[in-house]
Formats: C-alpha cells, sequence, structure tokens
C-alpha cells in the first residue's frame, strides 16, 4: 500500500477547503451550463434563499422542531442502547434476545419504519420515533462490543482488588467503551438527520424542516429546496461534531485519571 | 489466621493439577511457592483468589480482602503509573507516600504518560507496588521479579520487605533464592513432595 507523508492539521483544513471550493464550482458551472434555476440552482442562487428565510422566524421554528425533535430521538436511543447493549455484554441470554430485534433494525428501510410508524404515532413525533430506531443499533453495537473487548484480566484483578464499582466503570469499563461510541455516535447522528428529515418528509408535520422541503418540491421552489438541503447538512454537521467533541473530552478525562 | 488447604483437587482437561493437597500457610509470613511448571501454583493462587473453584477440597481463613501480583501486569493501560496505584488505594491515600513509592523503584511519579509506553521492567514494578501499597491483609504474588535485573529487584525488595512485614504473603516462584532474599519460608509444590 502508498503511504502518504504525514501532514499537519493546518494542511489537512486548507486541502479539505480547497476540495470543498472545487466542488462549489464544480456546482456552479452545472448550474451555468443548464441554465435553468428550476432545474439545478446555483451555489450562490441556494445560499442567497437561505439567507433570505435564515432572516425570518418561521425558518428558527422549523430549525428548532426539527432539531428538538432528532435529538431526542437520538439521546433516547443513546440510553436505551448504551443500558441494552451493558445488559447484552453481562448477560448471553439477553444478548441472544436482542439480535433479531437489532438486525432488523439494522436492515429495514426507513421507508417501511416510517409507514408502519405512521399507524401508530402521530405525525409530528415521527421523527423522534424513526432516529430514535435508527441510532439504536449503532450505539447497542459499539456498547457490546466495546464491553466485549475489555481485557478479563483486568476484570479478574478488579475482583481480587475489590475496586469500588464507580472505579471499575471509569477506569476499566468506560475507556474500552467511549472511543467505539464515539465514532460510532457520530455516523448515528448523521444518520438521525437524513432518516428523521426523511420522515418528516413523509409524514409532512406541520412546522417542520420536513413540511418545508415537500412544499418546495410541490411548488418548484428549487433554489428554496436547495437551501433546506444546505440547512439540515449544517445542522447534522454541527450536531455531530459537538457530540464527537463531548465524547472525546470524557475519553481524554478518563485518560488523565 | 492460617490460610488452611484441605484435600484441595483440581484438573484441567482430564489432567490433575491439584491432587488432595494439603498446607497450611502461617498467618503474617511470607512463604514461597516453587516447584517445577504446570505443578500448579498459579492454580493454586488463583483458587485462593476466588478466581477458580476447587473440584474438590477446601480453602479457609482467606480474608476478605486481598491484593496480588498476577502473572501476566494486569496494568490498566490507559492509566499513568500513578494512576494505576490510585485505582486501587483506598481514597485519601496520601499523595505523598504515593510519589516516594514510585521513586524508590525507580519510577518518575510525575511521568504523566500511560503505562503502556513504559518498559516491562517498569511495568512489573507498578505492578508489585500496587500489590504492596495496599494495605490488604493477604498478598499474592506471581512471579513478581519476573523481568527485572538483580540491582532493580534488590532495591524494589529493600522497598516491599518493612511494608509486607506482619501480612501473610504467598509469592510463587521459579527461583528458590527470592525465599532467602525475602526470608521467606519454604513450600515445594513438586510432586516429590
Amino acid at each position: 500500500m502508498h503511504r502518504h507523508p504525514p501532514i499537519s492539521k493546518l494542511q489537512s483544513r486548507i486541502r479539505r477547503l480547497w476540495a470543498a471550493l472545487f466542488w462549489l464550482l464544480v456546482w456552479q458551472l452545472a448550474a451555468m451550463s443548464v441554465g435553468q434555476r428550476l432545474l439545478l440552482p446555483s451555489p450562490l442562487a441556494s445560499l442567497a434563499r437561505l439567507a433570505q428565510l435564515a432572516q425570518t422566524s418561521a425558518f428558527w421554528r422549523s430549525v428548532l422542531f426539527t432539531l428538538s425533535h432528532i435529538l431526542a430521538g437520538f439521546f433516547g436511543a443513546m440510553a436505551v442502547g448504551a443500558a441494552a447493549g451493558a445488559l447484552a455484554a453481562r448477560f448471553r441470554g439477553i444478548r441472544d434476545l436482542f439480535a433479531p430485534l437489532i438486525a432488523a433494525a439494522k436492515s429495514v428501510p426507513v421507508a417501511s419504519f416510517v409507514i408502519v410508524a405512521l399507524i401508530w404515532v402521530p405525525s409530528r413525533r415521527l421523527s423522534v420515533l424513526i432516529s430514535f430506531l435508527i441510532a439504536l443499533p449503532l450505539i447497542y453495537t459499539a456498547v457490546l462490543d466495546g464491553l466485549a473487548a475489555v481485557d478479563p484480566g483486568l476484570r479478574e484483578m478488579a475482583r481480587v482488588f475489590r475496586m469500588s464499582p464507580w472505579n471499575r466503570l471509569t477506569r476499566i469499563e468506560l475507556p474500552a467503551v467511549l472511543p467505539r461510541l464515539s465514532s460510532s455516535a457520530g455516523v448515528a447522528m448523521g444518520l438521525a438527520w437524513k432518516s428523521g428529515v426523511a420522515a418528516e418528509v413523509i409524514g409532512i408535520p406541520a412546522g417542520s424542516i420536513g413540511e418545508r422541503l415537500y412544499k418546495a418540491k410541490v411548488y418548484l421552489a428549487t433554489p428554496e429546496l436547495f437551501a433546506w438541503t444546505l440547512t439540515i447538512v449544517l445542522a447534522s454537521v454541527l450536531c455531530e461534531r459537538a457530540l464527537r467533541l463531548c465524547l472525546r473530552s470524557a475519553v481524554r478525562a478518563m485518560e488523565r485519571m | 489466621m492460617p490460610i488452611i488447604l484441605e484435600n484441595l483437587c483440581r484438573s484441567f482437561d482430564g489432567r490433575e493439577v491439584l491432587s488432595a493437597l494439603n498446607h497450611r500457610f502461617p498467618d503474617g509470613r511470607i512463604t514461597c511457592i516453587v516447584g517445577p511448571s504446570g505443578c500448579g501454583k498459579t492454580t493454586l493462587l488463583r483458587i485462593i483468589m476466588g478466581l477458580l473453584p476447587p473440584d474438590a477440597g477446601q480453602v479457609s481463613g482467606v480474608p476478605s480482602r486481598m491484593s496480588a501480583v498476577f502473572q501476566e501486569d494486569r496494568l490498566i493501560e490507559h492509566l499513568s503509573a500513578a494512576g494505576n496505584l490510585r485505582a486501587v488505594l483506598r481514597r485519601g491515600f496520601p499523595e505523598r507516600e504515593l510519589s516516594r513509592a514510585l521513586q524508590a523503584v525507580g519510577l518518575d511519579p510525575l511521568i504523566p504518560q500511560p503505562v503502556r509506553t513504559l518498559s516491562g521492567g517498569q511495568k512489573r514494578r507498578v505492578a508489585i507496588l500496587r500489590a504492596v501499597l495496599t494495605d490488604a491483609p493477604l498478598v499474592l504474588m506471581d512471579e513478581p521479579f519476573k523481568g527485572l535485573d538483580s540491582a532493580t529487584r534488590q532495591s524494589v525488595v529493600d522497598f516491599i520487605l518493612p511494608r509486607l512485614s506482619g501480612r501473610t504473603v504467598l509469592l510463587v516462584s521459579h527461583d528458590p533464592s527470592e525465599a532467602e532474599l525475602l526470608g521467606a519460608e519454604l513450600f515445594d509444590m513438586s510432586p516429590a513432595h
């Protein structure tokens, strides 16, 4: 395998910025060659529409609505997935019991979940349930795998020395789980946004980003459609970054003990 | 209270490792358990630690609190040397004493790096300190000086010996000279005995 020479963080950021600028330029050129805003608005037109939308309170209400619902589902999945993963790591029977559920949650298409969930819950709550169901198996698997990777010799040591449950948790178990959880939770956050908004587009709850996306499509307001899409990407990336930052800080705090 | 082994038996895959073993380890003394590889020394320590059940027989007199140096270091790799000691020591253990102990065995107490970056000998010394600095009345040591050169071993012994005084210590070793170094009684587990 070809090895690239190591580069600094700043160099890496500059490269990523150039890559983003390159693709924006490709988008701009493509929009100019198509020449119809209805089919493909330019990045500038989309950003201009986003700037207009951001000046309205309705925009921020929609963002807040979707953000709160998706985060509620995501953090619900974090709590349930972590507890279920810990139980499954401890008890083989529980792991076997959860296995079909987790396999189903991993493989069932989001659209099937959404349509079935629409029968059970009002459309306003749909994105909570969908982001929960999508994030759950990733969190569960990360916790289960992390705990399974703990050296059994360390657990024996903790037992012989009668380490307190708090010391065992913070010095042996959590440090094994957090690095895996940090990477899986980042992915799960991205998926929660994608699936949550997809659920809103199908369920069309009033005041959600999904509803605004749906209306933009119906009225062929393509620049607005792109502006909302940019909003979703930004919100998703910011949530993911904030989450990774929190989890990374937790990992560092454990290492400083 | 002495630790008493009564007709202790343990087999692995049909191979008998401990066969009706009887012995009495005196209270508050150091006993060096010697014998060839595979004679059941580590198995005996694991039974006393409560990590392995015997097939038959019983062990009595084992206090509820104990500490150990395992055959492998079993350190928490992402923690520093001091962090590994703090993980098992009682809350409020004096930091000065902890630093002094690390210095006494040739380790820098201010090293913030995780123990995974230390050499094998340095890790072994951390594992020994972890067992000795606790105030457990029973200390079990499985080849504690493995990988230490004679000068380092002597400095470690000089530090730990006064701290083991009055505690029951069971030390597994291949080297009978270690028993002499620690002023320990010998318990030979060779099949001939």
